[in-house]
């Protein structure tokens, strides 16, 4: 005891001086307080009697963090969570240290951690998570991860520690498969889309190609939740017949709508899959205390996090910042924005943040800019970047490696307008630094702290 | 303005796009098909599946990299349509293989076990299956002049006597990590590591193969059209100064 209460003093003290030196998303108190306490995230997370809810996957984990956190907390509990992806064991202490007491046990009831597959894995075998959100496997950072097939694994893995509850993609191959590794006793609820959007499913998935046979999807069930879109941003989710469950078994009932319809902060159809995700877990953790309405209420009011469709106001005209990091995002982020266009910049660099290999590139289509086209390409590598749009012939109006050069010629040209910044991570992180500073704008790692 | 008619029509053979085009190498297809036509021929890309039978008339063959489960899930099929391959190699059509299908294309993988499966025996060369994956970007100098791209595969790749390399090693691991040599070429058939994809960035080697492919369709000689390739130029050459500059640091 006295030990962790020294860790969290440590931490915290931690916390400050990294505070003061700017360092907002720092994972150095955690590691701080854990070298102290080695048990200090099992100890503090000893008294959260309500679930520990892991939520991981490739692509939508901050988005659907926040949307779960947000509905939880509409419903009056206390959540505890990591935000601005502070993405390890010592990234969640970190971010817990502001308001745990000194006794180092927190005071929430339920936690809810976005975890990358690796750090899941990692973080289960410290603490077990009564339940897991997991959302799909995409290829992403190839580089480091290697294969698909890996991180496939590796979630599957973490579904086989959980004590309690999963929710799992229905329409990912990859994750619907790990249903196979739970714990006996263990409950599924699925989450997925409608047979009414089922066509766009390919542009946002994977290729399962580890088995022969086709993969067969289970029948959603009642306790299931499958989102029908009605535009870009609103929707309402129906659930299945009673009768469903079963992979290959007897069709369901009719699917009905219980939530919706709801219509979001964040445009798009990946934003609307991350909420039909998140409430399907809200409500294997809420049980009979989940309220529709309540639901709809917190999904309208989430903002969408730091570099996921980001607005910003510069001098009264919106900047829109969107994070790209593999070929399913940048191919759903266009989907998105297509029926908009607006003047476009593209940054990529290849750090290790980024992926190295811009390889990815060449699997998205960009057709949907071919008619505005492209009116700046940036980041180290700003060539491959306008050759890529060469060649699904988009027009690039200028190319120029250096970012807040290509900024400020990008925002100059395009005066007036609506203007849309694809970027990779560390390029994101260089332009927002920038309009931050110029703008008046929350810093990185405040935002999504209440 | 009227359509120019087309010089000829250009069959490209995608092989296992579903299981073997990881990594971007769709790149590769899309580079060839869209090249073509800029060049005034017609492209007829056709995708080969695990099952399906290859086009009576292949003027050009691709293939990409994969996952171990994707290459696990084309070894039949390749058994069986393998005979056709090595004829029409053997024959002059001109074919790019990448990673797992470069390894698919040589005599063997030997996997970490010592378990020895064969490949084609298209290219002499063997891979040896190894735990530590070759990762990272390269710069090789090529008979089609300096060519870059991203290499990340376990196996580590040695030629047989007397088998030409693809390239020499700039910069980056090659087959081996150790003799300096990338890939492997013989006649019209070229093997590489090099992802990126390898052919949007370094267009002389895309217009080689479509010479190649354009004299079997035509029986005439490729007659290009002026492309400007300064974006590809541009992109190569600063990857080529960034990778093999003698500062130190990436
Ligand atoms: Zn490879």
């Amino acid at each position: 005891m006295l030990r962790t209460t020294a860790a969290v003093i440590a931490g915290k003290t931690a916390r400050l001086a990294a505070r003061v030196k700017g360092g907002g998303g720092s994972a150095f108190p955690g590691l701080v307080a854990e070298r102290i306490d080695p048990r200090f995230l099992e100890h503090a997370l000893a008294t959260v009697r309500d679930g520990i809810v892991v939520v991981s996957g490739t692509n939508g984990k901050t988005t659907t963090t926040k949307m779960l956190v947000a509905i939880l907390r509409a419903h009056g509990r206390r959540v505890l969570t990591n935000p601005t992806g502070s993405n390890f064991t010592r990234g969640v202490i970190s971010s817990m240290l502001k308001d745990l007491p000194l006794s180092g046990k927190a005071t929430a009831d339920l936690a809810v951690l976005e975890l990358d597959e690796a750090h899941a894995l990692k973080f289960a075998e410290v603490v077990t998570p009564t339940h897991a959100l997991l959302l799909n496997v995409a290829r992403d950072q190839l580089d480091r991860f290697a294969e698909i097939d890996h991180t496939a694994d590796l979630l599957a893995r973490l579904a086989a520690q959980v004590s309690a509850g999963v929710v799992l993609n229905l329409d990912d191959p990859f994750i619907a498969r790990a249903q196979a590794r739970l714990r006996p006793g263990v409950r599924t609820r699925w989450f997925g889309v409608d047979s009414s959007i089922a066509h766009r499913l390919p542009e946002v998935l994977e290729q399962d190609v580890r088995f022969a046979e086709d993969w067969q999807p289970p029948i959603p069930g009642s306790d299931d939740g499958l989102l029908a879109p009605l535009d870009e941003r609103s929707f309402t989710i129906l659930r299945g017949g009673e009768a469903g469950g079963e992979a290959g078994g007897e069709a369901g009932g009719e699917a009905t709508a219980y939530i919706g319809p709801v219509t979001l902060t964040q445009r798009g159809l990946a934003a609307m899959i991350n909420a039909t995700a998140a409430t399907t877990m809200a409500r294997e953790l809420l049980g009979p205390a989940f309220d529709p309405a309540t639901t709809v209420r917190a999904l309208q009011a989430v903002s969408p996090p730091f570099g996921r469709g980001e607005v910003i106001d510069i001098d009264g005209r919106p900047v829109e910042l969107v994070l790209v990091k593999n070929p399913a995002g940048f191919t759903v982020a266009l989907g998105t924005y297509g029926s908009t266009p607006v003047a476009t910049m593209i940054a990529i660099n290849d750090n290790d943040a980024d992926g190295r290999d811009v390889s990815w590139l060449y699997d998205v289509s960009f057709a949907s800019l071919r008619e505005r086209g492209v009116a700046m390409t940036s980041g180290v590598r700003a060539y491959d970047m306008a050759l890529r749009l060469d060649y699904d012939d988009v027009a690039v109006a200028a190319v120029e490696p250096e970012l807040i050069l290509a900024l400020d010629a990008f925002l100059a040209a395009h005066p007036d307008e609506p203007a849309r910044i694809f970027c990779t991570y560390t390029a994101m992180m260089a332009l927002r630094r920038t309009l931050a500073e110029r703008h008046d704008l929350p810093e990185f790692g405040e935002e999504g702290a209440a | 303005m009227n359509e120019p008619a087309s010089k000829g029509s250009v069959t490209l053979v995608h092989l296992y796009p579903r299981e073997m085009s990881i990594y971007g190498d769709l790149g590769n297809t899309r580079c060839l098909a869209t090249r073509l036509r800029r060049h005034g021929y017609t492209p007829n890309v056709v995708e080969h599946h695990p099952g399906g039978d290859l086009p009576a008339q292949v003027h050009l063959v691709v293939g990409g990299g994969g996952q171990d489960s994707g290459q696990a899930r084309v070894e039949a099929d390749l058994a069986r349509i393998g005979a056709q391959l090595v004829h029409a190699a053997a024959d002059g059509v001109p074919m790019l293989m990448i990673c797992g299908m470069y390894q698919l294309f040589g005599n063997a993988f030997i996997t970490a076990d010592g378990t020895r499966l064969p490949g084609l025996g298209i290219l002499d060369v063997t891979t040896q299956g190894n735990p530590t994956r070759m990762i990272g970007p390269v710069v090789l100098d090529t008979a089609y002049g300096p060519v870059v791209g991203y290499e990340n595969h376990s196996g580590a790749t040695t030629l047989g006597p007397g088998q030409e390399p693809f390239g020499r090693v700039l910069a980056g691991h090659g087959n081996n990590g150790g003799d300096g040599t990338e890939g492997a070429r013989t006649g019209n058939v070229i093997g590489s590591y090099l992802h990126g994809p390898i052919l949007p960035a370094n267009p002389s080697l895309a217009d080689a193969l479509i010479a190649y492919a354009v004299e079997r369709a035509t029986g005439r000689a490729f007659e290009p059209e002026p492309l400007d390739d300064s974006l590809a130029d541009e992109a190569r050459g600063r990857q080529v100064r960034r990778l093999t500059s003698t500062r130190p640091g990436r």
